[in-house]
């Protein structure tokens, strides 16, 4: 099994019988125990200091989100801007890590955040559902990377996967990553989809052995997005993928993370799972819209001494 | 057998808990307090802006109800203290303030259709436009409320009645939350009224401060010192402070200068005759 995986990172091709007996050799998820590990770290408290390093962490962290169908060109460039300068009324306020759109608006913003460091991550692959041929969502990652795009965040066919059919959602991983190019590839596997926790941990490894740079989460688009549980579940594979392999792969959360709150917990369980490795922006994302205002509400909160209100950010 | 099993009955106690966004949480803090034998909770800063955060939350809908449906819940307001006289009684309030407060509610029941007749105008202006001066709520106002039952009364009642959402801070603790009892049976909706137990001194200069609360009724501070402080820290967000001059007596005829306190004037110009 070991020299499966191997010869798959190393691009080898592999009977999809020899990935099917590898992903079903993985160790099973304890549901119970890791739901209430998950909720244990999620108790801890973060004062003072360490919250205010916390806060301009989780915000050096926040892929700051639109994919709506009311996008507008107008509204990728407000948002492109406050990534640049989240709070406007604060210098020592850091930027954020990326921006993610629709293909369609990745050279509104490229436009906007060439040359400053924040990343301009696209959707791509036939957003959220992945339910087209593989020609077109080849089409779709080539269009925005030739747009600026310089992250591609793809879906994985969840259908293919759920059926076992694992070589073809092996395959399409690969293609998308050739033809993303230099461009960082982020695999959603939409948990909210996959069922069971088992399934996380093998859509993970499938994901990681394939070439992703990152896996994520969920597409925010469907009723269950990230929770710390599957969270949880990823970063223990990007860990145990470390340790066996020796490449680092990252994790991005996506979905229903609304305040510093739970942003926090994020952070918590990171450290106490993966170590201080995966503390930092190439290897941790936030994949969010209204987090970043209530992050920046506490981090006015902590500045200024007193509560800060939504009226004084802008609306997104 | 029936005897000895009476005497053994252990009398069970209320806890006065705070009422927060339509419900009666404890303090975050944990913290408690007696008042006259009673155990009270002792809200903490937190629970003041987990408060802010309910009554922001109600205030859009409860100010887009039409003023007549907001009418008709203050005066169910009005009959569940009827219903409640007892209790009152049983805290010490005077029966005759009973009957005041609830005429009181009756009272602001009334002017909720009324007042935008009152305070709104439409403006003769040279030119060709009809100009409409119409009051709306100021949002969400934190309210140092007095400690008898009516003046309780007298300073939510004029704030709610037209579409404010309010954060109070109780010196009479069973009596307001008893009040609050009546208002989670009145079809008030969670968040527009929120009643927190404790020191004034404590919580309200958190509320003055607090970037998200639009006004401040400091009503019941007694302390000048205090609430100079506070209409200081109000300044920084430039609340509106309503800071009574002399003592209230809230027998009086309390007139409309208390709903019209808490409305913003908005002045629409909308051209005609084209």
């Amino acid at each position: 099994m070991t020299a499966t995986a191997t010869s798959r990172l190393s691009g080898l091709p592999d009977s999809p019988a020899d990935l099917r007996t590898f992903l079903h050799g993985l160790p099973g998820v304890d549901k119970v125990g890791i739901e209430a590990r998950a909720a244990a770290l999620g108790t801890r408290s973060v004062k003072t200091s360490s919250k205010a390093q916390a806060i301009d962490l989780a915000i050096r962290m926040v892929d700051l989100t639109t994919l709506e169908g009311a996008d507008t060109p107008g509204k990728v460039r407000a948002l492109s801007a406050k990534a640049l300068r989240p709070d406007p009324a604060d210098p020592t306020c850091p930027p954020v890590a990326a921006v993610c759109v629709y293909p369609a608006m990745v050279p509104t913003a490229a436009a906007v955040l060439a040359g400053s460091g924040v990343h301009l991550a696209s959707v791509a692959t036939a957003f959220p559902s992945g339910q087209a041929p593989l020609e077109v969502k080849l089409a779709d990652t080539r269009d925005a990377v030739a747009g600026g795009a310089d992250e591609i965040d793809m879906v994985i066919s969840r259908g293919a996967f759920l059926a076992g059919d694992y070589g073809k959602v092996f395959d399409e991983i690969v293609a998308v990553k050739e033809a993303a190019g230099p461009a960082h590839l982020k695999v959603i596997l939409e948990t909210g989809e996959l069922g069971t926790y088992d399934n996380v941990r093998r859509a993970s490894w499938l994901a990681m052995l394939a070439g992703a740079h990152f896996i994520k989460t969920s597409t925010g688009k469907v009723d269950v997005n990230a929770t710390l549980p599957v969270t949880l579940v990823m970063l223990e594979a990007v860990r145990d993928f470390r340790e066996r392999y020796g490449r680092q792969v990252g994790v991005k959360p996506a979905g229903g993370i609304r305040t510093t709150k739970d942003a926090i917990k994020y952070l918590v369980m990171i450290n106490e799972t993966c170590g201080d490795d995966w503390l930092h922006p190439d290897w941790f994302r936030f994949g969010a819209s209204s987090l970043l205002n209530d992050l920046l509400m506490q981090r006015t909160k902590l500045t200024t001494g007193h509560y800060a209100g939504p009226d004084y950010f802008t609306l997104d | 057998m029936p005897e000895s099993s009476t005497s053994a009955r252990l009398a069970v106690r209320k806890t006065y808990k705070l009422y927060v966004g339509g419900k009666f949480p404890r303090s975050e803090s944990g913290r408690t307090y007696l008042v006259d034998g009673d155990n009270v909770a002792l809200a903490s800063r937190k629970d003041a802006r987990d408060a802010v955060l309910a009554a922001r939350a109600a205030q859009p809908k409860w100010a887009g109800a039409t003023a007549y449906n907001r009418g008709q819940v203050l005066y169910r307001i009005a009959e569940m203290v009827e219903a409640r006289r007892a209790e009152f009684a049983s805290l010490g309030v005077p029966a005759a303030e009973v009957d005041a407060a609830i005429d009181r509610w009756v009272w602001y029941a009334g002017w909720s259709d009324k007042i935008a007749q009152v305070a709104g105008n439409a403006n003769p202006v040279a030119g060709p436009f009809f100009n409409i001066s119409a009051p709306e709520p100021t949002g969400v106002v934190g309210v140092i409320a007095p400690s008898s039952l009516l003046g309780l009364v007298s300073v939510i009642a004029p704030a709610v009645v037209t579409g404010n959402t309010v954060v109070v801070v109780a010196s009479n603790p069973q009596a307001a939350i008893t009040l609050a009892e009546v208002l989670a049976t009145s079809d008030v909706p969670g968040g527009v009224v929120n009643i927190l137990t404790g020191k004034a001194a404590e919580i309200a200069p958190w509320l003055a401060s607090h970037d998200d609360v639009n006004a401040l009724d400091l009503s019941g501070v007694d302390d000048p010192e205090l609430a100079t402080e506070l209409e200081r820290a109000a300044a920084g967000t430039l609340k509106r402070v309503l800071r009574p001059t002399s003592g209230v007596d809230y027998t009086d005829d309390p007139g409309t200068a208390a709903m019209t306190a808490l409305l913003e004037i908005k002045t629409v110009w909308h051209p005609k005759g084209f």
